[in-house]
């Protein structure tokens, strides 16, 4: 369960990441079933638990969480270099994966974001320019709240999730009506975690 | 008749050099445990002053429309805002390098700790307070809409039917977007239209 590390190889996984960059609108998670397939499913590069875990991992990470994206490729390059046994040329490649899968993921979306935005914010007077940062600016807002709902969505046992929720109410009134730093709460919520009362 | 369109007010402040974008950048980034949305916020709009609450919504559209990680997409448009090309690549390196290191020494560290109950209970414990600073985060803006040129009315019902497609319908993002996001942008371009009519 690995790839051979040839530069043909490395193309591939290049070219498949840089194509889904130009489709991941709301977020490079969005292409993550997608990457599953190419990588576990149709190249067996990967294992699924190290697909899961790479997300996971991620997650708890500070950061974006296109890291996980990183993590993709670290895992792929390990495991061409013959996984943590490997030893120096297996970190290597894995930093090469890093490289190649982040870059890919990133280029062709940041070139597209970076020259239409410098041309908006040249023409921030036209009329459509206008209408489309007031028409979209309900929608995102929206989708902020929506986001936090399907977070919390994902526990969905009221018996054992109940004090979970109430966490994350305390967290969404507290950041709302208090200027408390945003790092003692997430601390709170990972020490009532270990502790088992959440 | 809507109110007619009002300029955001200007912010009040500007990162100094290219190296105070990539070490605030770097700081949010690293306060940003299950999302950085909610630190840029608290960081940039009430803390620094870089940009207005309304600045960073309309900026926050476009990350989100456009292809790409979000995240980076907003840092490329705020650090190329003050210095260009090199400043949006100053704030993209300081939104992904130190956590980059972070993220493989978890990785490399992976297994000792991973399968430890106290472990994961920290991880579910700081995923529910992630989401409760991303719907803080939202609600708190919804005072942006205020100077919305459709106004207040039209934008509640707008984001009331988003919410309602993504949170409860769970429609692909896509759709939404093109949907009720196509039909707010044209309404808003007939508001704007006659605001300026009506100003001529």
């Amino acid at each position: 369960m690995s790839m051979t590390p040839t530069p043909a190889h490395w193309l591939d996984l290049f070219t498949h990441f840089a194509s889904l960059s130009l489709l991941a609108v709301g977020g490079a998670i969005t292409t993550a079933p997608d990457m599953h397939r190419y990588l576990v499913g149709q190249q067996g590069w990967l294992s699924d638990a190290q697909f899961t875990s790479s997300i996971a991992l991620s997650q708890a990470a500070p950061g974006p969480n296109v890291l996980f994206v990183a993590l993709l490729g670290w895992n792929v390059g390990l495991n061409a270099g013959g996984g943590a046994a490997g030893g120096w040329p297996a970190w290597g490649l894995a930093l090469l994966g890093v490289l190649v899968t982040l870059v890919a993921i990133m280029l062709p979306s940041s070139v597209l974001t970076y020259t239409a935005t410098r041309w908006a914010h040249r023409n921030r007077e036209r009329r459509d320019v206008r209408a489309f940062k007031t028409g979209m600016a309900p929608i995102v807002i929206a989708l902020l709240v929506a986001t936090g709902w399907l977070l919390s969505a994902v526990h969905n046992q009221p018996a054992r999730d109940w004090p979970l929720w109430l966490l994350t109410a305390c967290a969404t009134v507290l950041v709302w009506r208090t200027r408390i730093h945003l790092l003692w709460l997430i601390g709170a919520g990972a020490l009532l975690g270990a502790f088992g009362w959440v | 008749m809507p109110a007619p369109p009002q300029r955001p007010a200007e912010p009040t402040a500007a990162p100094a050099t290219r190296l105070d974008l990539f070490l605030s950048f770097s700081w949010l980034a690293l306060q940003g445990f299950g999302g950085v949305l909610a630190v840029v916020q608290r960081e940039l709009v009430e803390k620094k002053r870089w940009m207005t609450r309304e600045q960073f919504v309309e900026d926050w559209a476009v990350a989100q429309i456009m292809p790409g990680p979000n995240v980076v997409n907003l840092s490329l448009m705020i650090g190329g805002r003050y210095f260009g090309l090199s400043g949006a690549l100053a704030a993209l390196a300081g939104m992904l390098a130190a956590p980059l290191v972070i993220v493989l020494l978890l990785a490399a560290l992976y297994g000792s700790v991973a399968n430890a109950p106290a472990a994961q209970g920290a991880l579910r414990g700081m995923g529910a307070v992630a989401a409760g600073l991303i719907t803080a985060t939202g609600i708190k803006l919804i005072a942006a809409l205020d100077k919305n040129a459709m106004g207040m009315a039209v934008c509640i019902a707008l984001a009331v039917a988003t919410f309602v497609a993504i949170a409860l319908l769970r429609w692909p993002l896509v759709w939404v977007l093109l949907g009720l996001g196509g039909s707010a942008c044209t309404w808003a371009y007939h508001v704007l239209g006659h605001a300026e009519a009506a100003r001529s």
